[in-house]
């Protein structure tokens, strides 16, 4: 494959340099904005998020180390028919993800048929806890974050899907404020669907989720706290949607029912957004020195006193090990083909693939089964000899915790770097929401690898973001 | 509301009230210093009050020994080896406000983490040297700043009540303890031989914000026991120990408004015996009694409201 050595595809500009239709207005207005300005305007954006405290703690810095994300100035922007498409493949997939987590925890026809391996069962997301019991309009995965790749005009690929507490979307939401701040004359220019309403859609959805026979119910989001790298996001989901932000010590289990601790005694919670991963819930249940839970939340849970969202044992469906037979679940539950392609990846625990890939480490991508936030991975062509030779002895060690997936020429789009506009690879995660219905608002968070030809877009590995514009039109 | 959240903006009001009360004591400290004739006070005379208004006088001789301008500076300042320095009361309301951003508007949060962001350009200061009052004078700027801000925007529930109720225990406990150090120290002026007491008093004054309150209520030469009555039983001094226990009586109804509290029936007593009260039978008994059964009382009903309402049990 020299397909690396090639100008990856660019969301604004053709092969031939011709810029593509729907950045044509941008280009025009980008011809009159120096340099300059656009610096100062990324400037400006940083101090207002600072002020605001929009910032990001990093795992393995010092504890409370506060950082920005890098915020992009320059949008990636998706015509109507290309959204479209991004948008019903994304809404299948998820629509197939809660038919597979309702499956594997009641009657498991889909291992009976032969398309997904019992093995699953052994995967330590699998939750037999979850075996048996019934949740709301049986759905799991009430957020879900598609993760999307373009290699070129009409290939674009889901990476992973993330199931368990996906973050991001409130970048998605003050990227689009701060837009619209420092380029309102571009926002004329551009009829750009809004974003806004995502945190009351949200609502709507956790709210139609609770227990059947609440009436009026109460929803609150539970956070691990002020030290936690996402705590900005729950922080402003919680006041968007105006609903109480918790963290377990808040909580209280009492006859079937969980309870917050407020100034005026105890009050009920029926529904309950949490950002906390499952091993952290409930010390009685799993990890028992979590400071983070409560205690008996889980059985409150089974026996139906409170919703959680996302389910418990989400990760069994989002794991990369599973991830590949997502397409196969797509026709088994719903009778489509799907319409996101998933790429192409190998499985380690199969001896044929693993021969392969310690071959060609050298042009693979390897991760770790279940390593997220882009760390544990192995990007062969950025690599060196000797980072090489480390992943293969951790390979060899246990190759049933690796997959692997042809490096692929993501898309990049102009981005705003020390030394002027220069192409920056992307990706693109959609949020999508079930509840009521399956949707999703048009937009996602857009990540941005900083350093020149990067292919890791995660915040923690020094990525940024941009805003995502879906044109009304095409 | 979440006990956890009251608790918070509780604390994160104390301590901005904490810091603002510092940069004040310090600032007229200074001032005093510039004023008073070396001769007649020595560096440790002047100093040490400030240190015993703003508590711990243990920890500082353990960690400074010597009472010296530059040390006690120091170590109301910027050590952060001292939990009641203004970078840590800042930092703990900054952290306090972090963990409950949510409860408060936009705009009263950014005014906490704009003044956070901003101290770093303090950081390596030497204060003794030069920038005190240029420091005192952003600190109170800063703390003024969030107050109006957070008056000015703040919903008038829940959030807003256990914020005031923070800065009112707080700035009582403060008005009470500059009186009582000071009163305690400098003696009643010498017809004679006046001058030097008569900008100690000023001096108090001018720490709770009143000089021009005094002279413009009394019209007179300062008089102790009428600085005394403007600190303690003024109502229209917004810094008296009265007008704070208006506003904390007010605060403490609407919160337990559906049930009797013992924090109603403290504040309640305290109020009563501060609009009631004579400055004379005050002075019969002791000021320095009376002020130390205050503060004794005043944290007693901290006490309480932390139990009320921040800790109440399950059941």
């Amino acid at each position: 494959m020299d397909t690396a050595k090639k100008r990856p595809f660019d969301e604004m500009q053709l092969a031939n340099d011709a810029v593509r239709d729907i950045y044509a207005l941008y280009a025009e207005w980008l011809r009159d904005v120096p340099l300059a300005q656009l610096e100062s305007k990324r400037l400006e954006a940083e101090l207002l998020f600072r002020r605001v405290g929009i910032t990001f703690n990093v795992y393995g810095e010092t504890a409370g180390a506060e950082r920005l994300i890098p915020f992009d100035v320059i949008p990636r922007i998706l015509a109507a028919n290309e959204w479209s498409k991004l948008s019903d493949g994304a809404i299948q997939r998820v629509k197939a993800l809660n038919m597979f987590l309702h499956d594997i925890y009641h009657d498991q026809e889909i291992i009976k048929a032969g398309i997904v391996p019992a093995s699953v069962l052994t995967n330590t997301q699998y939750r037999p806890e979850m075996q048996g019991i019934d949740v709301p309009n049986n759905i799991y995965a009430h957020i879900a974050g598609i993760d999307i790749v373009r290699t070129g005009e009409s290939e674009f690929y889901v990476l992973e899907d993330n199931l368990r507490t996906p973050s991001g979307v409130s970048y998605m939401l003050e990227d689009r404020k701060m837009m619209m701040r420092l380029f309102p004359d571009l926002f004329r220019r551009y009829s750009i669907a809004p974003v806004e309403h995502y945190p009351q859609v949200l609502l709507n959805n956790l709210r139609a989720v609770a227990q059947p026979g609440v009436t009026d119910p109460v929803v609150a989001l539970m956070t691990p706290g002020a030290y936690n790298s996402a705590y900005f996001e729950h922080a402003f989901l919680a006041q968007q949607m105006g609903i109480e932000l918790v963290e377990g010590q808040d909580l209280f289990v009492r006859d079937n029912a969980v309870y917050m601790r407020t100034t005026e005694g105890p009050r009920k919670v029926d529904v309950i957004y949490r950002r906390i991963d499952d091993d952290f819930i409930d010390p009685l249940a799993f990890k028992a020195d979590s400071m983070l839970g409560v205690p008996g939340l889980l059985s409150v849970y089974q026996n139906g006193g409170v919703t959680l969202a996302n389910a418990v044992g989400t990760g069994v469906a989002d794991d990369k090990a599973i991830y590949i037979y997502v397409p196969e679940m797509i026709r088994y539950y719903l009778g489509e083909e799907p319409i996101l392609a998933n790429v192409p990846t190998y499985q380690l625990s199969k001896e044929d693939d693993l021969k392969y890939v310690l071959a060609h480490l050298p042009e693979l991508v390897v991760k770790e089964v279940q390593g997220s936030g882009g760390y544990g991975m192995l990007v062969g062509p950025a690599a060196t000899k000797a980072e090489i030779k480390e992943f293969t002895l951790r390979i060899v060690s246990n190759p049933s915790n690796y997959i692997a997936q042809p490096t692929l020429a993501l898309s990049t789009c102009p981005t705003l770097v020390e030394q002027g506009l220069a192409p920056r690879h992307v990706d693109l995660r959609p949020f999508v929401l079930s509840g009521k219905a399956v949707t999703l608002v048009p937009g996602a968070l857009c990540r941005v690898a900083l350093r020149d030809g990067s292919l890791v877009v995660n915040s923690s590995q020094g990525g940024g973001t941009k805003d995502t514009w879906v044109l009304n039109h095409a | 509301m979440l006990s956890r959240t009251a608790d918070h903006l509780y604390w994160m009001a104390r301590y901005i009230e904490r810091a603002e009360n510092m940069a004040r004591v310090l600032d007229v400290t200074a001032n005093m210093s510039l004023i008073t004739n070396p001769a007649d006070q020595t560096e440790s005379a002047l100093w040490r009050p400030a240190l015993q208004i703003c508590g711990d006088v243990i920890a500082y001789d353990e960690a400074y020994g010597e009472c010296t301008a530059a040390n006690v500076i120091k170590f109301l300042t910027m050590d952060d080896n001292n939990p009641s320095s203004i970078y840590s009361t800042l930092r703990s309301a900054r952290e306090n406000a972090r963990a409950v951003r949510v409860a408060m508007t936009s705009e009263t949060w950014e005014s906490i983490n704009t003044l956070w962001l901003e101290f770093s350009q303090f950081i390596g200061a030497d204060f003794s040297k030069s920038g005190l009052h240029e420091f005192c004078e952003w600190v109170k700027a800063r703390s003024h700043l969030f107050r109006g801000v957070s008056f000015g925007t703040m919903l008038r529930d829940d959030s807003f009540r256990f914020l005031r109720l923070g800065s009112f225990i707080e700035r009582a406990d403060n008005t009470a303890r500059i009186l009582d150090v000071k009163y305690h120290i400098l003696q009643p002026i010498d017809e004679e031989t006046g001058g030097v007491d008569y900008y100690a008093w000023s001096a108090v004054l001018r720490s709770v914000s009143s000089f021009q309150a005094y002279q413009k209520v009394f019209r007179d030469t300062i008089d102790p026991k009428r600085v005394a009555e403007m600190m303690v039983l003024r109502n229209d001094m917004p810094r008296s120990l009265h007008a704070c226990y208006e506003e904390i009586v007010s605060i403490v109804q609407q919160l337990s408004d559906r049930r009797p509290t013992e924090c109603k029936r403290l504040s309640g007593q305290l109020l009563s015996s501060l609009r009631y009260g004579k400055m004379e039978t005050i002075f019969e008994q002791g000021l320095h009694e009376f002020l130390g059964d205050f503060l004794r009382s005043n944290n007693r009903l901290g006490g309480e409201i932390q139990r009320t309402f921040f800790n109440a049990a399950e059941v």
